[in-house]
Order: C-alpha cells, then sequence, then structure tokens
C-alpha cells in the first residue's frame, strides 16, 4: 500500500483534531482533540520513518508518547483543579488569570 | 610710577566691596569710606598727572602691566592699563567731579537708610568708569564699559521701591546692551582681523603705524560703524537715546556724575581713542558726524518741552554729547575740541544737576519746574552757582562752554564743502535753541512768582538753602564753569596737551574764525531773548498748555519710545508668548504625540490579549498555516 | 602599581552612598552629615586629580586599564584630559553646594512612620550621581561610558520624581502628577537618545572590534581604520543624538524645563550643572575623537540647530512665568553657546566651550540655589507671586541679583569669559552665525532683568513682607559660588592652563586649524 495514503491520513486527523480544539468549549473535549492531533504527527512520524527507511521517525514517535503521557497528567490535573474552583470545565470561562 | 594706576582703580573698588559687604556695621561711616576712597584715587591721579607733565610730549605714556587674562591658544587678553594724555584727561575728571558728587551725596542722601549702599555703588562706578579710560585693550575697556552700565543700572533703580525707577534701571540696561553687542562684533571683528585687540598694536603710535595701516577700508568702515553703535548707546545718541530721559528716575548726584559729566560721555572717548580706524573709515566719520548733528538736534527740541527740570537738563547733555560726537566724527579737525567740550562739559553740567538737585532737596522733590518760581531769593548760593553753569553751557563769552562750543562750531565748518556748511548749521541752530531751554529752565526755576503749592498731604514746600556739603561742591563746579575754558582755550593749551595723541588739523575753514564766534554769540542773544519773551515776560502757568503738535511730541520724546512699545515691546511680547505656545503644543507636541499614538495603538493590540484560549489557539493556527503557506510559495518560487 | 586615585574619586561616592542609604531611619541628621562629608572628601580627590594632572603631559593620564568583558574587548579603562579634570572637579565641587542647600528638602513630612527614610534616600541617591557623573567622565573604554551615562538616569528619575518643592509635597495632587509627569518624560527622553546610542555603539564594535577610546582614534588617525563615509555618519548620529537630548539641543530639549521645574532646586542644579555636562563633555571626547570627518559633515547642521537654541531657549525665558522654567530656558539657551562652540572648531571656541561648562555650572548653580531658597519662603513658584523682595531680604535679592548677572554674562564674572572665547571663537569662522548668536546676550539681559524687576524690586507685596533673609547655611552655599564667578571672571588662568593643551589636541584630531588674521594672512 502506498504509504503516502497514511500522511493523508495523519492530515484527516491533524484538521479534525485542530478544528475540535478550535470550535468545541468543554476542557476535556479539547483536550482529547490535542490528544488526536499529537497522535496525528505520530502516524505522520510513522509512515516518513517507513518511507525514508530509517528509524529516526519512529524513535520520535515514541518521544512524543511519553510527552503526550506526561501532558495529559499535568492537564488533567489542572482541568480538575478548575473545574473544582469554578464548577464548570468550560475552556472560556477560563479567561481571566485570576479567580 | 607706573604701579600708581592700578591703585587708581583698586582704591574705589575696594571702597566698593567693604561698603557693599560690609553690612550694617559701616552704615555710620560708609560715607565717609566711600568718599575719602574716591578722593585718594584723585590724589593718585594727580600725582600721575604732575609725572606727566613732568615729561616730554612725546613720552607722556605709562603702560601697566599686571596679568594675563585669558590666555587661550591664538587668543591673547591681558589684565593691562595704559596712561596717556587722553586717559589722563579722563581720570582727572572722574576723579575730581567724582569725588565732588561723593561729598555732595553726603547731604543729599543724608536721609537715606540705604545711603551706604549708595556709595558702595558710586565706588563701583569710579573704579569701572576708571578701567574704561585706563584699560590698554578693547576687552579690557569692554569689561570697565559694561561695568558702568551695571552701576548705572544700580543707581538708576537706585530707589527700587518706585516701580518706574525699577522699569528705567532695566531699560537704561537692555539699550545700553543693543550697544554692546556692537562694541562685542567690534571686538570680534578686529580679532579675525589683526589677530589681536590691544591699542598698541591695532591703533599703532606716533612713532610706528599700527595694523590698521594694511587692511581694507571695509572691514575699517565695519569695525568703526560697530563701534559707533556701542558709542550711541552708552553716549545716548540717537537712535539708542531713549533710555537717558528716563533715567533720571535715580537720584540726582547719580545723574550729575553718571548721566551728565562722565558715563555718558564714554563713547565720545571710544571714538576719539579709535581715531585710527575713524580716519581710515571716511564713510564710518560721516555716520558719526550725521548721529551727532541730529542728536544735538533732537536733545535740544526735547529739552524745550520737558517741565521737568532733571528731563529738561537730559535733554540737553543729549544734545551737548551730540556735539562731541559730531566733533569727533569731524576726525582730527574735532578729537581735541569734542574732549575739551567733554570736559568743560563735565563742570558745567554736573554743577547743574547738582543744582537741580539742590532745588529738589528744598522743595520736598518736586520736579515740575511749573511749580517752582521766584527761588532766587530763597537759595542764593544755588541761585549763582546754576547761573553760573547755565552761563557756560549758553556759551556767554569768556566762560567755559563758550571756548569749547565755538571751537566745534568752527571745526564743523572747517570739515569743508557742503557737508561742513550743513553740520556748521546744524551745530549754530543747536546753539540757539541751547541758549532758549536753558534761560527757560533758568527762568521758570528762579525768576518770576513763586507758584509751588501744598501737596496733597498738605505740607507747603520751605524752600531752602542745601548745607555746606552739597553747596561747596556746587561751588567748586561753579569755578570750573567759569575758568576751565579760558584754562584750556587761551594759548590752545589742551590742544597741545592732546595733539600727540589724536593729532590735530586745521581742516579748511570757509569762512573765520571770527565771523564763526560772532555767529555764535548772535544766535545765543537770539535764543535768550526768545525764551525771555516768552517766560520771562509773561508768568508761567502752572498747568502746561497743551501746546503745538511739535511741542506734544517732544514732550514724549519725539516719539520714539512710542515706537519702541508698539514695534519692540508689543511685538516681543507677542513673539515670546506664540514661541511659548509653539513649544508647549508643536515641539512638546510632537513627542507627546509620538507617545501618544503608540499608547493608542497598544491599546488596540491589547484587545487581542483577551484571554480566552480558543482564541489564541486561531492565531497559532492562522501563524502556523502562514508559515506553511510561505514556505510551499518559497519553494514554488 | 600606583594608587587608583580615578577610580578612589568614582567608589568613594559610590560606596557613600550605599551607606547613607543604610542610616536607620531615626538618624537623618547623622545621614546628611555623612553625606556632606563623603562629597567633602571627593572634593579634596578631585582636587589631588587636579593637582596630579601635568597639563603639558600625556594626552590621558592617571590612566588605569583591566581587563573585564574579554569576550568582547571591553576594558576598565580610565583616564582623564584636560576637559575631564575641569568637569571632574566643577562636579565635585558643586555636590557639597547641592547637599548643602539641599539640607531641609527631604526632611519627612511626618515623623511619625518610623520605617520612612526619604532623607537617607535623597542623600544617598545624589551620591550616586556623583559617583557615576565622575565615572563617565573617567571612562576612556566606549561600553564603560555607556553603562554609566544610562545607569545615573535611575538615581535622576528618582531624584525628580520623588522630591518635589516642599511647599508642594503631600498638599497637592497635581503637583505629584505633573512631578511624575516631568520623571517619566525625562526617562523616556534620556533612554530613547540611550538605546540609539547603543545601537552606535555595538556598530562601532563591530567596525572596530574594540571599545577603546584611545585605540579606536588613533587607528582612525594614522589609517589603519577605515570606515565607509556612511557607516562613520550614522555611527556619528547614533552618538550625537544621545548627546544632544541629554545636553539639551534644540529641539530634543522639552524635558528639561518640565524636570527642572518640578525638582527640587538642588535636584535641579544637579540636571543641569552636572549631568547634562556629560551630554556635551561626550561631543567633544567621542564625537569629534571618534568621528572627526562626520563631525565636520555634520557641522553646518549642528551649528544651525545650536544657533536656534541659543535664541530660542532665551526668547522663551522672556515668556515664563515660573521662575525654575525660566531659568531652565536659559540654560538650553547656554547649552546651545556650548555646542556652537564645540562645533565651530576653532580652539578659542573649544576652549569657550569647555569653560562654559564649568563657568555654565557654578552660575546656575548661584541663580538656582538662591531661587531655591526664595521659592522655600514663600511656597510659590510663579514670579507674579513675588514683588520688592529687595526691601525685606536684601542680601537674598544682591546674590540673586549677582546670579543673574553671571547668568546674562557680564563682564568681570565668569561667564563673560567664556561667551565671549565661543562668540570669538565662531566668528572666526562662521561670521553670521557669530553675529545673530550675540543677539543672544541681549535677550539673555532682557530675561534675567525683567525676572529681578519683577520678583525683587516694586512695591512689598504682603505675602513677601516677612520674608527672613539669607540664614547661615544658606550664606555657605552662596558666598563661595559668588567669589568663584568674581574670580574665574578675573582670572580663568588656572582653567584654561589645564583645559588649553586638551583643545589643542581636539583640534588636531579633526585636523582643523585655526583661520588666520586677515593681516597676518595678507603678509
Amino acid at each position: 500500500m502506498n504509504p503516502v495514503n497514511y500522511l493523508y491520513l495523519a492530515a484527516l486527523l491533524f484538521t479534525i483534531g485542530a478544528t475540535g480544539v478550535l470550535i468545541r468549549r468543554n476542557a476535556i473535549v479539547v483536550f482529547m482533540c490535542v490528544e488526536l492531533m499529537l497522535n496525528a504527527c505520530n502516524l505522520a512520524f510513522v509512515a516518513f520513518s517507513r518511507m525514508h527507511g530509517n528509524l529516526d521517525g519512529q524513535i520520535i514517535a515514541f518521544f512524543t508518547m511519553v510527552v503526550a503521557a506526561a501532558e495529559v497528567v499535568v492537564g488533567l490535573a489542572i482541568i480538575v483543579s478548575l473545574f473544582r474552583s469554578r464548577h464548570s470545565a468550560s475552556v472560556d470561562d477560563a479567561s481571566l488569570m485570576k479567580l | 610710577m607706573e604701579n600708581l594706576i592700578a591703585l587708581l582703580i583698586a582704591a574705589p573698588l575696594l571702597g566698593a566691596a567693604v561698603l557693599l559687604c560690609g553690612g550694617r556695621r559701616l552704615d555710620a561711616v560708609g560715607h565717609w569710606i566711600g568718599t575719602a576712597l574716591a578722593g585718594a584715587s584723585f590724589v593718585f591721579g594727580a600725582v600721575l598727572f604732575v609725572d606727566l607733565l613732568g615729561k616730554d610730549a612725546e613720552h607722556r605714556t605709562l603702560t601697566q602691566h599686571l596679568f594675563s587674562w585669558i590666555p587661550v591658544e591664538g587668543f591673547q587678553a591681558d589684565i593691562a592699563f595704559h596712561l596717556d594724555q587722553l586717559s589722563m584727561t579722563f581720570v582727572l575728571l572722574i576723579t575730581g567731579v567724582g569725588s565732588l558728587i561723593h561729598l555732595y551725596s553726603i547731604g543729599y542722601m543724608e536721609h537715606d537708610e540705604r545711603r551706604r549702599r549708595f556709595f558702595g555703588y558710586l565706588n563701583l562706578f569710579l573704579a569701572a568708569m576708571l578701567l574704561l579710560v585706563l584699560a590698554d585693550n578693547y576687552l579690557l575697556l569692554y569689561v570697565g564699559w559694561e561695568g558702568v552700565g551695571l552701576a548705572s543700572y544700580l543707581l538708576i533703580g537706585f530707589w527700587q521701591h518706585k516701580p518706574s525707577a525699577a522699569t528705567a534701571a532695566k531699560k537704561a540696561f537692555l539699550v545700553n546692551r543693543v550697544g554692546d553687542m556692537g562694541l562685542s562684533i567690534a571686538i570680534m571683528l578686529m580679532f579675525t582681523t589683526f589677530g589681536t585687540f590691544a591699542f598698541t598694536p591695532v591703533l599703532g603710535t606716533h612713532e610706528a603705524e599700527g595694523l590698521v595701516g594694511g587692511t581694507s577700508e571695509a572691514t575699517l568702515t565695519g569695525i568703526a560703524l560697530m563701534l559707533l553703535l556701542a558709542a550711541c548707546g552708552k553716549s545716548a545718541q540717537v537712535p539708542l537715546q531713549s533710555w537717558l530721559g528716563d533715567a533720571m528716575e535715580g537720584p540726582t548726584p547719580v545723574s550729575a556724575l553718571i548721566h551728565a559729566a562722565t558715563m555718558v560721555t564714554a563713547g565720545v572717548y571710544l571714538i576719539v581713542r579709535s581715531g585710527a580706524i575713524f580716519n581710515a573709515a571716511p564713510d564710518a566719520q560721516l555716520v558719526v558726524t550725521i548721529v551727532g548733528a541730529v542728536t544735538l538736534l533732537f536733545g535740544a527740541i526735547v529739552g524745550c518741552a520737558k517741565d521737568d527740570i532733571k528731563k529738561a537738563l537730559a535733554g540737553s547733555t543729549m544734545s551737548q554729547i551730540g556735539y562731541m560726537v559730531l566733533a569727533a566724527g569731524l576726525g582730527p579737525i574735532g578729537y581735541v575740541f569734542a574732549i575739551m567740550h567733554l570736559v568743560t562739559h563735565g563742570f558745567f553740567k554736573a554743577g547743574l544737576f547738582l543744582g537741580a538737585g539742590s532745588v529738589m532737596h528744598g522743595m520736598n522733590d518736586e520736579v515740575d519746574m511749573r511749580k517752582y518760581g521766584g527761588l532766587r531769593k530763597y537759595m542764593p548760593v544755588t541761585f549763582v552757582t546754576f547761573g553760573l553753569g547755565y552761563l557756560a553751557i549758553i556759551g556767554f563769552p569768556g566762560l567755559s562752554g563758550f571756548f569749547s562750543k565755538d571751537k566745534i562750531i568752527e571745526a564743523a565748518f572747517a570739515k569743508g564743502g557742503t557737508e561742513g556748511w550743513i553740520l556748521g548749521g546744524c551745530a549754530l541752530l543747536g546753539a540757539a535753541i541751547t541758549a532758549y531751554y536753558m534761560t527757560r529752565v533758568m527762568l521758570m526755576t528762579f525768576f518770576g512768582e513763586k507758584r509751588w503749592q501744598p501737596d496733597e498731604n498738605g505740607h507747603e514746600p520751605h524752600p531752602h538753602e542745601s548745607p555746606k556739603s552739597m553747596t561747596i561742591p556746587m561751588i567748586v563746579l561753579a569755578f570750573g564753569s567759569v575758568f576751565a575754558g579760558g584754562v584750556f582755550g587761551v594759548g590752545d593749551r589742551f590742544l597741545h596737551w592732546l595733539e600727540p595723541i589724536t593729532g590735530h588739523d586745521h581742516g579748511h575753514p570757509p569762512i573765520s574764525a571770527t565771523t564763526v564766534t560772532a555767529a555764535t554769540v548772535a544766535v545765543m542773544v537770539i535764543g535768550v531773548t526768545a525764551a525771555y519773551l516768552q517766560y520771562g515776560r509773561r508768568p508761567v502757568p502752572v498747568v502746561a498748555p497743551r501746546g503745538s503738535l511739535l511741542t506734544r511730541a517732544a514732550r514724549r520724546d519725539l516719539l520714539q519710545d512710542d515706537f519702541n512699545h508698539v514695534v519692540l515691546v508689543r511685538g516681543g511680547e507677542h513673539l515670546t508668548r506664540s514661541l511659548v505656545y509653539v513649544d508647549h503644543t508643536l515641539v512638546d507636541g510632537v513627542v507627546n504625540g509620538t507617545a501618544a499614538s503608540v499608547g493608542g495603538l497598544s491599546g488596540r493590540m491589547r484587545r487581542l490579549q483577551n484571554g480566552f484560549a480558543r482564541s489564541y489557539a486561531v492565531s497559532m493556527f492562522g501563524g502556523a498555516a502562514v508559515l506553511v503557506a510561505a514556505t510551499l510559495l518559497m519553494r514554488a518560487v | 602599581m600606583s594608587f587608583p586615585l580615578l577610580t578612589a574619586t568614582a567608589v568613594l561616592p559610590a560606596v557613600g552612598a550605599i551607606v547613607t542609604a543604610a542610616v536607620p531611619a531615626a538618624r537623618r541628621t547623622a545621614a546628611k552629615w555623612l553625606a556632606l562629608l563623603v562629597s567633602l572628601a571627593t572634593l579634596a580627590l578631585a582636587i589631588t586629580v587636579m593637582v596630579r594632572f601635568d597639563p603639558d603631559g600625556d594626552r590621558y593620564q592617571l590612566t588605569e586599564s583591566h581587563a573585564w568583558i574579554a569576550d568582547f574587548g571591553v576594558r576598565y579603562e580610565l583616564g582623564v584630559d584636560g576637559i575631564a579634570v575641569a568637569l571632574i572637579a566643577l562636579t565635585a565641587l558643586l555636590i557639597p553646594f547641592i547637599i548643602l542647600a539641599g539640607w531641609h528638602d527631604a526632611d519627612p513630612l511626618e515623623t511619625g512612620n518610623r520605617r520612612w527614610r526619604p532623607t537617607q534616600g535623597f542623600f544617598a541617591l545624589i551620591l550616586a550621581v556623583e559617583a557615576m557623573v565622575i565615572i563617565s567622565f573617567e571612562a576612556t573604554d566606549v561600553f564603560l561610558f555607556y553603562i554609566f551615562f544610562e545607569a545615573m538616569l535611575i538615581p535622576m528619575y528618582f531624584l525628580i520624581g520623588g522630591f518635589g518643592d516642599r511647599a508642594h509635597a503631600g498638599t497637592d495632587e497635581n503637583a505629584a502628577a505633573q512631578r511624575s509627569y516631568a520623571a517619566v518624560k525625562f526617562l523616556l527622553y534620556n533612554l530613547v537618545g540611550g538605546l540609539i546610542m547603543l545601537a552606535a555603539v555595538i556598530g562601532l564594535y563591530v567596525v572596530a572590534g574594540n571599545f577603546s577610546l584611545q585605540e579606536i582614534a588613533e587607528a582612525r588617525a594614522n589609517g589603519s581604520l577605515d570606515m565607509a563615509t556612511n557607516t562613520e555618519r550614522w555611527l556619528f548620529l547614533g552618538f550625537f543624538f544621545a548627546f544632544a537630548v541629554k545636553a539639551p539641543l534644540w529641539p530634543l530639549h522639552t524635558w528639561l524645563p518640565n524636570a527642572m521645574g518640578e525638582a527640587t532646586a538642588p535636584v535641579a542644579v544637579l540636571i543641569t550643572a552636572v549631568v547634562d555636562k556629560v551630554g556635551t563633555f561626550a561631543m567633544l571626547r567621542f564625537c569629534l575623537q571618534l568621528f572627526p570627518e562626520a563631525s565636520k559633515w555634520a557641522t553646518p547642521a549642528i551649528l544651525v540647530l545650536a544657533l536656534i537654541s541659543i535664541i530660542y531657549g532665551a526668547l522663551l525665558a522672556v515668556g515664563q512665568r515660573d521662575i525654575k522654567r525660566l531659568v531652565a530656558y536659559a540654560s538650553i539657551s547656554h547649552f546651545g553657546f556650548i555646542i556652537l562652540g564645540i562645533f565651530a572648531m576653532t580652539s578659542q571656541g573649544q576652549s569657550g566651550a569647555t569653560l562654559y561648562m564649568v563657568n555654565h555650572g557654578i552660575s546656575t548653580a548661584a541663580l538656582m540655589l538662591v531661587a531655591g531658597f526664595l521659592i522655600s519662603r514663600r511656597g510659590s513658584r510663579l514670579i507674579a507671586d513675588y514683588g520688592g523682595v529687595q526691601k525685606v531680604a536684601p542680601v537674598l535679592a544682591g546674590t540673586f541679583l549677582i546670579g543673574g548677572l553671571a547668568t546674562l554674562s557680564l563682564p568681570g564674572l565668569a561667564p563673560f569669559v567664556s561667551e565671549f572665547l565661543v562668540l570669538v571663537g565662531t566668528f572666526a569662522r562662521y561670521p553670521v552665525i557669530g553675529i545673530i548668536a550675540t543677539f543672544g546676550i541681549v535677550l539673555a539681559a532682557l530675561y534675567v532683568l525683567v525676572l529681578y524687576q519683577r520678583t525683587m524690586t516694586g512695591p512689598v507685596k504682603p505675602e513677601v513682607a516677612s520674608m527672613p533673609d539669607l540664614r547661615v547655611r544658606e550664606l555657605v552655599v552662596v558666598a563661595p559660588l559668588v567669589v568663584l564667578l568674581i574670580f574665574l571672571g578675573v582670572y580663568p588662568k588656572p582653567v584654561t592652563d589645564i583645559v588649553d593643551p586638551a583643545v589643542k589636541q581636539t583640534m588636531s584630531d579633526v585636523q582643523k586649524k585655526d583661520p588666520q588674521p586677515e593681516v597676518e594672512a595678507a603678509k
């Protein structure tokens, strides 16, 4: 199968993720869309790795996963504390850097 | 002997320093200190005079070099003095008349609580004036020149609580500054032309020609005209004459010393001293004579219309200095007579002013002559001394003014050609008007009915003779007014004394000296008669009549002040006010405007930072998209 | 290694500033005396510098040189020429008077607050400014100079913004707003100038490879460092702009009247007599030495701006209603003379300009400090609020008059010598500009005499009737200044002797010769 198709898929996933980030208000959904974008990138890396025949892309994909995992930990913590203080998970409600 | 020159200046300078810094402790003795030091200066002057007389005419020059004043690469100014016959004449006049007026002031200022300071200023004036005439270079002369200006400023404004006095003082200083600008430019021109501004190298001596000889006439004319501007300022010549009348706000001894006998004649000194420059610039000389002739008529006309005795005398001073300037502009024909008239004028005009002061002293400081009348009975000494001064100034044969003024009129004719006739005619006309206005002053003050009335507080003046300390100087000056001319004029003594410095030339008299003398006496008689018919035969009205257009203009100093007020004062006020506005709105406005527009821009930019995470995300994606697009475009190209 | 005299002269007031600032709140009198003693000790050091300096010796003397930031060729290099010596002496001389004149200017209004220490801050800031100004005069490394040229803005900012006239302090909200406007304006103007200069300093490093004034000037002189004409001009403009803001030259002057008007009189003296001198000094030292060709290129424009400054400043001074702003505009006029003298490129002009810097410092200090004493008595800066002071306080009026006469350059007082030299030096090369500048002396007489007449003469106004005359402390401030004005007017040789060789050097830097007198030239 032509590896370029994977790239198209990656672009599609990225676009979906980006649109989600832009149009959704719920912090959890936004967060999941960010994850989607990260994974789209991962897919692209792996596809490129295959196309160019070296392993750099795959190594980077692992890095991304680790970073994404760390991000989940921190991000979720922030969302939870935001929800506690404001009783809402809407990103638009958190427009000020104070309560 | 040379070392005495510095002492000559140091004595009054010390007096000024002691009196002005001494504080109230010296109030009791201050006036004696001041007078003693002025007298000391006169004694030094006399000693030097005797010393000079002992030398032969060609070598009567003493110099003293104190120290290097401004030593800068390519520029050298020294504190050094130069005493020759010309400066000696001035030294004796200044210290002599100066000492007498110090003495007079002891009585005149007796009731003034600031008398000590008055004497300090007088001493300061003496020091500056002596510096002016003793300096051996133009820059040091400039120091004295502005020094006398300062002293004059302080003394005119001595009664500072009167706004009119403070304004008059300021005006005098400012008008003089315009003249000083001329002197300053003249010195700069000398520096760029000759590389020096010391008298001896620039002007030369009778043995060696100075640097003036090798210079173009155009440059010399420029220098000479700038010197003339300076002289106009200091000597109250048209067009810078307007300050002298107002300067009469000062105490009368000041008017006598500074604004009659000495300071105002500094311009004549400057021109005569710079004779070598003027001789080589005939165009400038012509301007000098014109200025002199115009001023002598101007001053005389103004003098006719004033009812204030001091202002009438001030107009007369202006006019008499006009004679001197006219003579100085004639070149070697007139230099000697300019100085001779200067000295005799110093005697009789100082005497007249002191007389006027004595009258005011007895009349509760009333200056309006229409409120005098018949004072000869009450103040006999003042009457006699004033009368002698009066006879001297109108040129009564045998008195000092006769000798000096007659010579100037002769010299004016001797200039030759049409110019000679015009100048001589002006001088004769001036003599007639002089006789007229001085007779008017004399008649209104000392003759006729008494016209004084109680002032608004009900105090009627009780005219009385002044104390001895005031009458003695008046008597001495009256002697000078009577005899100085004879001493100088008979046998041409004064001519022989000054000739080595100024040179002398007989010119081309178109008519004989006897004719001129006869004409002078004749116009004098006409002037006296006219005044007698108007003021002696008829009673003088206490309230001034409206008078003709000319009279009214002359009362207002021929409208020159009005011109100044409209053009300079008003114009200047508008200019500064609009500049203040421009500075605030335009110059500052540009900067504030820049600040405001930066502020406005950031106000708008601030709205982008709204805190919504999603709008930040849009700009991030937008930016990323732009970057990608740009990269692709670059690839494609 | 010999004793680092120059470093000591700058470090002493710096240390003094720190110690003064650390004095406990209750001991504010001790802080004042400490500051005064430190400034006097600095004066002693400055006099030592003057004595040790040999006018006929090397161009830069008492030099010190240490590596500092080796990677960028920045060195800690100090050295003084005659011009710097004269200005260091002036600075060290004026600071004790400024401290003494401002003795009560920063006393706390309420004594309740135990931790509030404005007095300590005021005197510490003054000493800090002194240290920075002195080191700017000493630095022969462009970068070192730049740092202190900029750093002195910080203490000045606090001095202007933090301490106003006693009469207004704390009572008038509007006055506080005006003051902070003035301080911010001062800071912004000078920062913009400084930033442009920073760009030029970096540019200079790129072109020359180091920051040493002496090395660069030498390389420029012997041709081993060639700058493209345009590069040189841009760099020159960058430096000149900063100095012209500081000096200040028309049309960059508008910060000065605000700053001098709002600051207390001693701080106003600090601004105009001390800090601003760094600007004109730097024109002589950096602009002319580093960029001789560009300096000559820019001369006509600068002369015209200087001429405008002279006339414009004087005219605006005539139109002022506020005593301190009047003095500020007079200073703008005088700075015009200084810049005129520097760029006339004649020995007389530059000697005159240097002398002018010294004399202007003394004369403005005399006039402004007496004006400050006057203002502190009546609590108003407006000329119209005074009248007849001469009658009630003759000594105050007399010293005010002498300060004024010095400002109008009366012959016999120090400023006359310098002003005349500047005029002669300008006239020798540019007669028309010289003549127009001469009008400045008439205008100077006008604004000084009008000020004197309106405040000191006339009938005594009821508000000033009970005004006390100068106190002993105030006399101690004014009397020495008056004596100096007279002394330097009659005998300026001690200063000209120090300055003259340095001026000769500068003249040879720009390869200009004095115009010859016409008579000599004809031979």
